[in-house]
């Protein structure tokens, strides 16, 4: 299939399109849906295409939304909702958690529930504590939901369409620094099937395992270590449900190292569950104990001056992987990199959200 | 058949409806007591909430519904699944916990479901059917057929911010919803007066909410079939959605087998009074006077009952439990 570069935004709004195109049951609705911005760009272009019916703006009624989301996929309707900030959506966890996660099982497989929810995670520009959660560990805690988290233009768009078209409810993790990352996105119905992780990076150091926006953190160090002499497997799992065990347990049984990174507070996390998960099954082939790099235990600051002690980077990478090496590796070049303010994703972010 | 209205059916139409009330009725009502009988053998592994004393919604709303209108409903469900016409088998199965229950024994009596007929699930949190339902109203909307969707919920559901949230959209969206309100008065023990202000009238709070709403006695089976039949009438005609307030009354406790009047939350004197208003004695009366029915129809009607009542009970006994290997299966599809 041909490849173009496409915005992650970009690749997400493509999605979008095909999917509508390909069954007209596939609906999408969510606050702000047909605005003039269209969810930084993500759904731009549907309502002209698709027409009011099928997309649509909604009452600020996130719980009984995402339960009319359920009852219409119970008769055939496959609807993609979208929340501008995963934090909007706890008001939501009932649907979510009794109903979506829950209806196959409870009624002995007679239903599935074919939902995609997408959640837009924040970070940096003063967001704080109810606009930047990654929420990731509690959906991966509830049986019957699948967790997406892409990376890459290419897997926002591979993902999307396999997450709407999957027969169970799906929460697509979108880090909101991700949506200006430019990537090759293929043409076409190039779906990127769950439960498999990429491998972006080879190496017999250590194992580097991470998700959506620490992924980009941890190519930028790379170069460096290798620089250095060091060499990483770098997995970016894609799905955190369905997680892909199988690579992860490769990888360590090669390196003997684990270092998981998470998006979010550190305890019962994401990173926490792998840590624990490889301790438990590879004990024997670890030669230092895992690390896990996530958020502090606490809410997200809104100053710059405590945002900037909170959030871990690429130069964060480097000093964790040189220590489980016991080595020195000097974080001056990343620095010299790193040219904009920690609390934004790049030039182009000008804020407010 | 297109059923238009009591006032346009033939004798022999009307006999047929009045005959299939009290029918429906006094099934329920043999499943609901039979349960209560048994549940201390200890074979009922699960909360039951029985709906004794309030068939009347069930019986009215399952039989002037068509086949292919949706319904939902909350943990007091026996009645609206075997009113519209769910497999009796398969519940009384499910309450057992067995293979070949509605729900293969994972789900138990607050969660019933048999799309056959339309009984598109019950679930055990107040008002957490209540969007499913909406939801089913915008799918028959997107599809553009004439089905109606209904939502069975109780004075307590009201309470819940996913009831105005609901509301508002099947307003807003003109969606083909019926809303049947069964006020029994009470939320587990909490009365209305801790839960809802003084002089609250729960269908002109909705009316207010821009959802044209009735009031009407949840012991007259007939009222409520006529009610029900020209307010579906309506919704299909695409008038938007209807809500109904039915007062009842559950004879026994919240959850469970038993009589609970000594626990004085409420007074015997109250049960005795609702008691006296027993929907299938009024109905019965009222249609024997008409000769809609005779004694011989009864003493029929309660055999045929009986036996099929008996034949379900034996058949959830009789019927094997999942195998373990059951246990992890049907969390995903694939």
């Amino acid at each position: 299939m041909t490849e173009r570069k496409l915005t992650f935004s970009g690749a997400v709004n493509e999605a979008l399109h095909q999917a509508m195109q390909q069954d007209r049951n596939v609906i999408c609705y969510g606050l702000g849906v047909d605005d003039p911005k269209g969810v930084f760009g993500t759904t731009l272009g549907l309502k002209e295409k698709f027409g009011p019916k099928r997309v649509f703006d909604m009452p600020t009624s996130e719980n009984a939304m995402t339960g009319i989301a359920i009852g219409a996929s119970l008769n055939g309707i496959r609807p993609v909702m979208t929340h501008q900030r995963l934090d909007f959506f706890l008001l939501a966890m009932d649907q979510l958690v009794n109903n979506a996660a829950k209806w196959r099982y409870m009624f002995g497989g007679k239903r599935s529930i074919p939902i995609t929810i997408r959640l837009i995670l924040g970070r940096g520009w003063g967001q704080g504590p109810t606009h930047s959660q990654n929420l990731q560990a509690w959906f991966a805690h509830i049986p019957g939901l699948k967790v997406v988290m892409p990376t890459t233009a290419a897997d926002a768009k591979g993902l999307l369409l396999s997450s709407i078209f999957d027969p169970d409810p799906v929460v697509f993790l979108e880090h909101r620094w991700l949506h200006n990352l430019i990537g090759d996105v293929p043409q076409g119905d190039a779906r990127v099937p769950f439960g498999k992780a990429q491998l972006l990076n080879k190496g017999n150091d250590v194992t580097i395992v991470s998700f959506s926006y620490m992924t980009i953190e941890a190519l930028h160090t790379m170069e460096l270590l290798k620089k250095n002499g060091v060499n990483c497997d770098l997995i970016d799992l894609r799905t955190i449900c369905p997680l892909d065990w199988e690579s992860v347990f490769t990888s360590v049984k090669k390196t003997g190292r684990l270092l998981v990174l998470d998006t979010s507070n550190e305890t019962c996390s994401v990173a926490g569950e792998i840590v624990a998960r490889v301790s438990m099954e590879l004990f024997g082939a670890l030669k230092s104990a895992p690390v896990r790099m996530a958020l502090p235990d606490f809410p997200s600051p809104t100053s710059p001056a405590l945002s900037k002690a909170f959030y871990q980077g690429a130069e964060d990478i480097v000093k964790a992987v040189a220590g489980m090496l016991g080595k020195k590796i000097s974080i001056d070049d990343l620095k010299k990199q790193h040219t904009s303010p920690h609390d934004v994703p790049g030039d182009w972010f000008k804020g407010p959200f | 058949m297109i059923i238009i209205g009591l006032y346009h059916k033939t004798m022999a139409q009307k006999q047929k409806i009045s005959h299939e009330l009290l029918r429906r009725m006094k099934h329920i009502r043999l499943v609901e007591e039979t349960i209560a009988e048994r549940y201390s053998e200890g074979k009922m592994r699960c909360p039951t909430h029985l709906c004794t004393g309030q068939e009347a919604v069930s019986a009215a709303v399952g039989l002037a519904l068509r086949p292919d209108d949706f319904a939902v409903s909350s943990h007091r469900a026996h009645g609206h699944y075997l009113g519209k016409g769910g497999d009796v088998n398969a519940m009384m199965a499910e309450i057992y916990g067995k293979a070949t229950g509605c729900s293969a024994g994972k789900g138990g009596s607050m969660h019933l479901i048999d799309e056959s007929v339309g009984f598109m699930g019950s679930t055990a949190i107040v008002g957490g059917t209540v969007p499913v339902g909406v939801g089913l109203g915008l799918s028959i909307q997107l599809h553009g057929t004439t089905q109606v969707s209904c939502v069975f919920l109780g004075d307590g559901a009201v309470e819940e911010g996913v009831f105005f949230e609901s509301m508002n959209f099947a307003v807003l969206r003109k969606l083909p919803v019926l809303f049947i309100c069964e006020n029994n008065f009470y939320s587990v023990y909490s009365p209305l007066s801790v839960r809802q202000p003084k002089g609250r009238a729960i269908y002109k709070m909705v009316e207010a909410m821009g959802c044209p709403a009735e009031k009407g006695d949840g012991n007259d089976v007939e009222a409520v079939y006529k009610k029900v039949l020209k307010t579906a009438g309506q919704i299909r005609r695409g008038k938007g959605p209807y809500f109904l307030e039915f007062d009842t009354y559950r004879w026994r406790e919240h959850c469970g087998p038993n009589f609970d009047n000594d626990l004085g939350y409420r007074t015997n004197q109250e049960y005795l009074k609702w008691k006296k208003r027993d929907p299938i004695l009024l109905f019965e009366k009222k249609s024997l006077g008409r000769k809609d029915v005779s004694r011989q129809d009864i003493a029929k009607m309660e055999t045929d009952i009986k036996q099929a009542v008996d034949m379900a009970f034996a058949f959830a006994e009789n019927s094997p439990f999942p195998s373990v290997d059951e246990l992890g299966k049907d969390v995903y599809t694939k």
